[in-house]
């Protein structure tokens, strides 16, 4: 029974994994150099700034809405950090002013969208071009950074074996056990799974939505920043157009992930198989060379039309079974064969 | 028990909507074990009385006070801190979450500051197996039966150490056998001295669970009875406002003969309709002019039926005749177009839309025939909508009110006026009056007889056979996906007849 359990529930991660392990297999058959381990580790050092963007997002996504704004908090937070190093400030204070961009912004958001009971949809569409805006107010040119611990940052190499990885990496998956843990372990990971799935009941059964659902854009919003931080190590500079359209990009690795866009299901590590994936199809085509890096706009749009196709699958599944529990068993396992 | 001071007693409770005075001046008395049912018809404010004392709704005026201490009841979860929890008559559980999580969700058992999810399962076994169910708490909500969602809504009550323990229509979605399972547990409640208070439109399981009756008219005090001294008519009366007698000649005119419906033409016909896992091959014959009832237990193919001729689901195989033509039904708007209308039991979900109003509600049907570009004019739409709300004697009786803010019969009557605006030549109505109370399912069933006079034809399905028996002509009894008989209404049957039927060879 439990085991049955389990496996529906994880399903689309499974076929996200398993999809991951295809190609990724795919590319190590094709590529020679892509068997080299450091193309494994590399799809993380490119990608830890999605990662961390997508854990926020998967929060946000659970609770039943979604957040526009977190391509535009990278870019003002790497505009912040920028100019505040540009003024001569100790990377000490920055960062910290730093991170405090995206929660703000996030808490407002949440705010607007609880109190004013608006569609987070408009609410961060907003949130998007007012930071977008606010970071070319700061400057319309590219920011560079000369500071000593930003150099670092960007350039230590952590050893694994032979091969490497960067200190984002690093973040992201301290990001990522830690979200595990809020989501599964602790009330406020538990009350967005329940808000997501049901709004109504959760506010019936006495769950602070309200205040749940303002921390859920202000976490999505501190992470937003982090990836800001760790996009602006990765960069050596501040610019207003950094991570332009990546809010999309991030919800795109969420839905492959298996996270539900209506609420209430999914898992972290499904959005990091998500973000993965994304990488791999970019790495694929870069390995191809012949391809134009378009082609990874469209791999991708067909892969998110296949598991918004799957995830109606499911739950269209899971609707015929629950009509078919009065009747009998064997009817009942008739129609899940089906 | 009169001695003992009340556990809650509220006075003078008074709540304003805009445009509408939902409760003056109501008081409400609770002693701790025992049962009092909250009774009224729809709309009477029952429902907003349970949301006022559980903080959903702040209150305009009156006090409420617990164990002889006023209290301001915040909000929902205060009430539940203060000991007063609630099972809403839908289910307000969230379906995507473990049965565990639902019992504990608000006050998970923590441990170094993680939830303990082995001590929740345990604890949750334990509760459940208070009220005699055996389950898997780590499934999901969604995969067991509303009933055993309503027992796992109890346990999340029980959890806190509840004082009081409010059922809001419980019963609505149960069968004979779950709700026998639930009284059980409410009377082991009520022992346990916990001090209930049950509402639901069925009177006989009023009678049967309740020692007293506080009953509400149009958001007014009328009374408060032992329920052993209350003769139910003398009830439905104080419900309803109206005489006894008025009530009894307007039941009177429901019996119907159907002698005359054989000599009328077959407005449909079906032959061996089928469809796997749904219905089994089905013969049916509706007159113009008759009401044709469907009996049957819940999910022995009553709906599922009623669903293949509106052309919501499509059959696999028989053959399907309106007015002596062979018609293939493959979607609703082909069945609409053919003259039949279909209102779903599932009236949420399936029916109303709550945020637009009476009028723009009313007119959907009718719009959706005359397709998006042929628009009905605003005076036309607002001509057509007062004078079912007229007709319907819907309450409020303003088209131009939101659908949400209606009680659950006012939203029936809506539904119906629907699709008596489109004037179909078949009505079928599946459930219509259920969990709407005695006067509006009067007011329904006086509709339909007035429909069947004027040569309309309507497939009635219901849970309630007393009503069954007294509107239609002919019934069918259906079980487990079969039409086992079909029954000639000569006005000698009776409902017990029907459950014979209904039990059939089970027994």
């Amino acid at each position: 029974m439990n085991r049955f359990k389990l496996n529906d529930r994880m399903i689309p991660v499974m076929i996200t994994l398993m999809l991951f392990a295809f190609m990724y297999s795919f590319g190590m058959f094709r590529y020679s150099n892509f068997t080299s381990p450091q193309v494994f580790f590399n799809l993380f050092i490119d990608n830890s700034f999605l990662i961390i963007v997508a854990v926020g997002m998967t929060f946000v996504i659970l609770s039943g809405g979604i957040d526009l704004s977190v391509g535009s908090v990278i870019a003002l937070t790497s505009m912040v950090a920028a100019s505040l190093l540009l003024a001569g400030l100790s990377p000490i204070i920055v960062i910290p002013i730093a991170l405090l961009v995206g929660p703000v912004l996030g808490f407002l958001m949440g705010c607007c969208i609880h109190f004013f009971n608006l569609q987070p949809f408009i609410v961060t569409l907003a949130g998007m071009f007012f930071a977008r805006g606010l970071s070319f107010l700061i400057s319309v040119e590219t920011v560079s950074i000369n500071d000593d611990f930003f150099r670092f940052m960007a350039s230590t190499r952590i050893p694994i074996g032979n091969y490497f990885i960067s200190t984002s990496v690093i973040i992201a998956i301290i990001v990522v056990c830690v979200a595990i843990f809020v989501a599964h372990y602790t009330k406020f990971g538990r009350n967005v799974y329940a808000i997501g799935g049901s709004e109504q009941s959760a506010l019936l059964m006495g769950l602070p939505v309200g205040q749940t659902k303002i921390l859920v854009y202000t976490v999505s919003g501190f992470c937003a920043s982090l990836a800001g931080l760790v996009f602006t190590f990765y960069m050596l500079s501040g610019y207003g157009l950094h991570a332009n359209g990546l809010e999309l990009e991030a919800i795109a690795a969420v839905v492959i992930g298996g996270t539900l866009l209506t609420g209430g299901v999914g898992y972290m590590v499904g959005s990091v198989i998500g973000v993965l994936m994304l990488g791999t199809i970019q790495s694929l085509i870069a390995y191809e060379g012949s391809l134009s890096a378009w082609w990874t706009k469209i791999a991708i749009g067909l892969l998110l039309l296949l598991f918004i196709g799957l995830q109606r699958v499911i739950v269209h599944r899971n609707d015929k079974k629950k009509n078919t529990i009065s009747l009998k068993d064997t009817e009942g396992s008739d129609q899940i064969a089906r | 028990m009169i001695e003992k001071a009340p556990i809650l007693a509220m006075d003078g409770i008074t709540k304003v909507f805009p445009g509408v005075k939902a409760l003056s001046n109501v008081s409400f008395q609770l002693f701790s074990g025992e049962i009092h049912a909250l009774m009224g018809e729809n709309g009477a404010g029952k429902s907003t009385l349970i949301k006022v004392l559980t903080g959903v709704y702040p209150l305009d005026k009156g006090t409420v006070k617990l164990e002889d201490v006023p209290i301001v009841v915040q909000s929902p979860l205060h009430a539940q801190e203060l000991g007063i929890s609630t099972v809403y008559q839908e289910v307000n559980l969230c379906p995507n979450l473990s049965v565990v999580e639902n019992i504990f969700i608000g006050r998970e058992i923590m441990k170094n500051g993680r939830i303990d999810w082995k001590k929740m399962n345990d604890r949750a076994e334990e509760l459940l197996s208070r009220l005699k169910l055996d389950i898997d708490v780590t499934k999901e909500l969604s995969s067991y039966s509303v009933a055993i969602q309503q027992m796992i809504a109890i346990a999340r009550s029980l959890n806190v150490s509840s004082k009081v323990l409010i059922l809001d229509e419980p019963t609505s979605s149960l069968d004979v056998n779950e709700v026998n399972q639930l009284f059980e547990v409410i009377n082991n409640l009520k022992k346990a001295g916990i001090a209930i208070i049950f509402i639901s439109h069925f009177l006989d399981q009023i009678y049967e669970i309740s020692d007293r009756i506080t009953i509400l008219r149009n958001g007014e005090y009328i009374g408060e009875h032992k329920t052993k001294d209350l003769p139910r008519l003398k009830l439905v009366s104080l419900m309803i406002g109206k005489e006894l007698e008025e009530f009894d000649a307007q039941s009177e005119n429901k019996d119907t003969g159907s002698e005359h419906g054989d000599k009328k033409e077959v407005f449909l016909e079906t032959e061996e309709l089928t469809k796997k896992g749904s219905i089994e091959p089905f013969d049916l014959k509706l007159h113009a002019g008759e009401i044709y009832g469907l009996a049957g237990l819940l999910g022995s193919g009553r709906t599922e039926l009623a669903r293949l001729l509106f052309g919501a689901d499509k059959a696999d195989s028989g053959t399907l005749k309106i007015k002596g033509k062979t018609t293939n039904l493959n979607s609703p708007k082909q069945a609409i177009l053919n003259g039949v209308a279909f209102c779903s039991e599932n009236r949420k979900a399936e029916g109303i839309i709550p945020d637009i109003s009476i009028r723009e509600n009313m007119i959907l049907a009718i719009q959706g025939i005359k397709g998006w570009f042929n628009y009905i004019p605003i005076r036309k739409q607002i001509e057509i909508a007062d004078k079912y709300v007229s007709l319907l004697n819907i309450n409020p009786p303003n088209p131009e009110q939101l659908m949400k803010n209606l009680s659950g019969g006012n939203q029936q009557k809506v539904l119906l006026a629907r699709w008596l605006i489109t004037n179909p030549d078949l009505l079928i109505l599946d459930e219509p009056t259920r969990g709407i109370d005695v006067g509006a399912k009067a007011e329904i069933q006086k509709l339909m007889l007035s429909l069947k006079d004027n040569g309309k034809s309507i497939l009635f399905v219901s849970s309630e056979l007393e009503e069954v028996v007294r509107c239609c002509g002919k019934i069918a009894v259906l079980r487990d996906h079969k039409k086992v008989s079909e029954i000639t209404n000569d006005g000698k049957i009776d409902h017990q007849y029907i459950m014979q039927e209904i039990a059939g060879g089970n027994l």
